[in-house]
């Protein structure tokens, strides 16, 4: 399609406004892990300042400088227990959605459709009505404060997400691909690895991404089920919140920090999630 | 689901014996041997909807038979029975008289064609040939060995096909006519011995449709195997089958060869799928005289075949195939006046739109070197000896009895 240079101008100046809208706030954030706390706080604000790596020293060695003194900080710990709880979450919810996926897609059972929807209904009730009883529960057996408790908990979040956009993509797939590869004398379990799965691999990436966004960025089940060594960072970010001020420049870092792994998760995936959109040979 | 009570061999021999005995042509061969594929009673229903009704055919080995009939017969749902991948309600499917309940569809040792190629997306078409291959044990003692065998095996079905250029591109590069044969090199490749093809001709062009058709006998005669193809093209169909089985709504509404479903169809139903221009059909009631049974077309009295003087007083409709009729002089004995509305020029042959004094239309087929009228008042020639009479409400054929000689039942000569 061929367009007036006025069109491509006025369209390039558009996409330019709503970059800028939307990638400020995480720009100005990214200056701000680079400054002090009185650099940030004057007014009005400027972009001259001499860049600092103190924010990211501090939460690296863990000890955070005040001018009130010395404070540890957990941020490392932290940032690995998001790694460790998201990951894990989401690599139980996929070994357990997928396979729970294709049955729901491919096998009409009976009371299918009830199971699939009191999967998804977990993600209906608020997470506060959840918890309490969960914790008493949790501390009667000795999950509470454990990282299988927490896992456990995030299935909430993974497992009804991961299940409910994977099927879609095994529904999409047509029946008769499948129907080839067993006639070709491949027992079902082969044709489930080498047929669905990789057909449905956007789907998967997708959701596995998904899934691991709203692991990450949870905040309630982590706060009232773990202590302070296995909280993860959404958590732990509130330790910036010291007795002598808000450290301004240190969240700043940490939030630089905590984004950059799913920044890179979602790079990553870019990859199969385009490729789904042109694997357009499906259908014949 | 099927009980599978019937012992293991004993195949009933009479060809679809248990749906259409009252209708199915005596002269069905029967199978001296085991068929290689047999089918009784098999029912399959999605929620109220009966699919197939009692379905039941014989497949002698290395035979063809033809599935046909028209969209939404439950020719496709009856295929993947044999299959495998669908289960019967009801009924049992045996293959070299063993009956394939529970036996899942990689045990069955079929090759099958599906309708939309159903070719693997991320394989190539190379690998996607070489699929039925890998699960069964390859000759050869090394790993390497095998893998030879297998890319010798892929490549000679690929040259057959004339594939053998693109067996390195991914199935979304490949033409319509590419995926059709990669998928139909996937079925034939591991050189099975029953052969399932879901109308494989579908979806190409009809340049290709053509030659292909030329080329399938051919190819699965040099197989050896027992094929099964679905259509829904009549002359396909024809082209392809040693045997038709008419599966209309669910039924087998006849099984024959081609020459018996065109020329002797068991119902209304099956002439008027039959054919291009389709078979003329008109009501008639016929009577009797002295000089024995009678139809009058247009105030003239054309005497019936003396055998199917059961038709009297019945309510009937006369079937004629358009190139059964010819035009001729008002003289000739059986001509009937008629106007030529309209002419449509065929290629090799022309078709008439006539009217009746009665106003019904018929058509009237004639190859293109035959000069007729274009238009205007001329006269129809009835060959009372190629005409079918079906009983109008049940649109079942009323066959002659006895069977004098000269009606289509015994003639087996003609129009083709």
């Amino acid at each position: 399609m061929r367009r007036s240079p006025i069109e491509r101008a006025l369209r390039g100046v558009a996409l330019t406004v709503v970059v800028v809208f939307f990638m400020f706030p995480i720009l100005w954030i990214v200056l701000m892990s680079f400054q002090t706390n009185e650099t940030i706080l004057r007014m009005p604000p400027s972009l001259d300042f001499t860049p600092t790596l103190a924010n990211y020293k501090a939460l690296i060695t863990g000890k955070l400088v005040s001018n009130a003194g010395t404070l540890d900080i957990a941020f490392m710990g932290n940032l690995w227990n998001s790694v460790l709880l998201s990951v894990s979450s989401v690599a139980l919810a996929l070994i357990l959605g997928v396979p729970a996926a294709y049955a729901f897609a491919r096998h009409k059972f009976r009371g299918s459709e009830d199971i699939a929807f009191t999967l998804l209904s977990f993600k209906f009730a608020p997470p506060l009505l959840v918890l309490l009883p969960l914790t008493l529960y949790f501390q009667k057996i000795g999950l509470a404060n454990t990282y299988v408790g927490l896992i456990w908990v995030y299935q909430l979040i993974c497992l009804p997400l991961i299940l409910w956009i994977v099927r879609g993509y095994f529904e999409d797939i047509s029946p008769d691909i499948e129907y080839a590869h067993r006639v070709s004398g491949h027992s079902w379990w082969s044709t489930f690895r080498k047929i669905a799965i990789p057909l449905a691999r956007p789907g998967i990436a997708a959701a596995a991404l998904l899934a691991f966004i709203f692991a990450w960025n949870n905040f309630v089940f982590a706060l009232v089920l773990a202590s302070a060594d296995k909280q993860p960072v959404t958590v732990g970010a509130l330790a910036f919140v010291t007795a002598s001020g808000i450290q301004y420049g240190q969240i700043a870092a940490a939030i630089v920090l905590s984004i950059a792994p799913t920044l890179a998760l979602a790079l990553v995936a870019q990859r199969y999630l385009v490729e789904g959109l042109s694997l357009g040979a499906v259908k014949g | 689901m099927n009980d599978g009570a019937a012992a293991p061999g004993a195949t009933d021999a009479g060809e679809g014996s248990l749906e259409s005995a009252g209708r199915g042509e005596s002269e069905d061969r029967e199978t001296d041997s085991v068929a290689k594929l047999s089918l009784h009673g098999i029912t399959r229903r999605y929620g109220r909807e009966t699919v197939l009704d009692q379905v039941s055919l014989d497949v002698p080995a290395g035979g063809t038979l033809v599935l046909f009939g028209p969209s939404g017969a439950g020719k496709t749902v009856l295929l993947r029975v044999v299959a495998g991948v669908v289960e019967a309600d009801a009924g049992e499917v045996l293959i070299d008289g063993r009956d394939q309940h529970g036996i899942e569809p990689e045990k069955r040792g079929i090759g099958m064609a599906f309708q939309n190629f159903a070719l693997f997306p991320h394989l190539s078409a190379f690998e996607n040939i070489a699929t039925p291959l890998h699960s069964r044990r390859g000759e050869g003692a090394t790993r390497a060995e095998r893998r030879d065998t297998r890319t010798e095996s892929v490549e000679r079905v690929a040259r057959l096909l004339k594939i053998d250029h693109v067996l390195r591109q991914s199935p979304g590069a490949l033409s319509n006519g590419q995926k059709q044969r990669t998928s139909l090199a996937r079925a034939l490749v591991a050189e099975p011995e029953l052969l399932l093809l879901d109308d494989p001709l579908r979806n190409v062009d009809a340049k290709l449709r053509f030659e292909m058709r030329l080329e399938l006998p051919r190819l699965l005669a040099d197989q050896g195997t027992t094929v099964v193809y679905v259509t829904q093209d009549y002359k396909e169909a024809m082209a392809l089958g040693d045997r038709i089985a008419v599966l209309v709504a669910g039924r087998v509404e006849q099984i024959g060869s081609p020459e018996d479903i065109y020329l002797r169809p068991a119902t209304k139903r099956i002439a008027t799928l039959f054919g291009d221009p389709p078979i003329n059909l008109l009501d008639v009631d016929p009577e009797c005289d002295a000089d024995g049974p009678y139809v009058t077309l247009s105030g003239r009295r054309y005497p019936l075949d003396p055998a199917l003087a059961v038709a009297v007083g019945r309510q009937c409709t006369l079937g004629v195939r358009p190139e059964a009729l010819r035009f001729g002089d008002a003289s000739e004995p059986g001509a009937i006046p008629v106007t030529v509305e309209a002419e449509t020029p065929l290629n090799e042959k022309v078709v008439d739109l006539v009217t009746t004094v009665r106003g019904r239309e018929i058509l009237v087929s004639r190859p293109a070197h035959l000069s007729g009228p274009a238009s205007g008042e001329a006269h129809l020639v009835v060959p009372m000896e190629r005409a079918l009479l079906f009983e109008r409400a049940s649109g079942e054929r009323i066959r002659p009895r006895g069977g004098s000689p000269g009606s289509p039942d015994t003639d087996a000569g003609g129009a083709r």
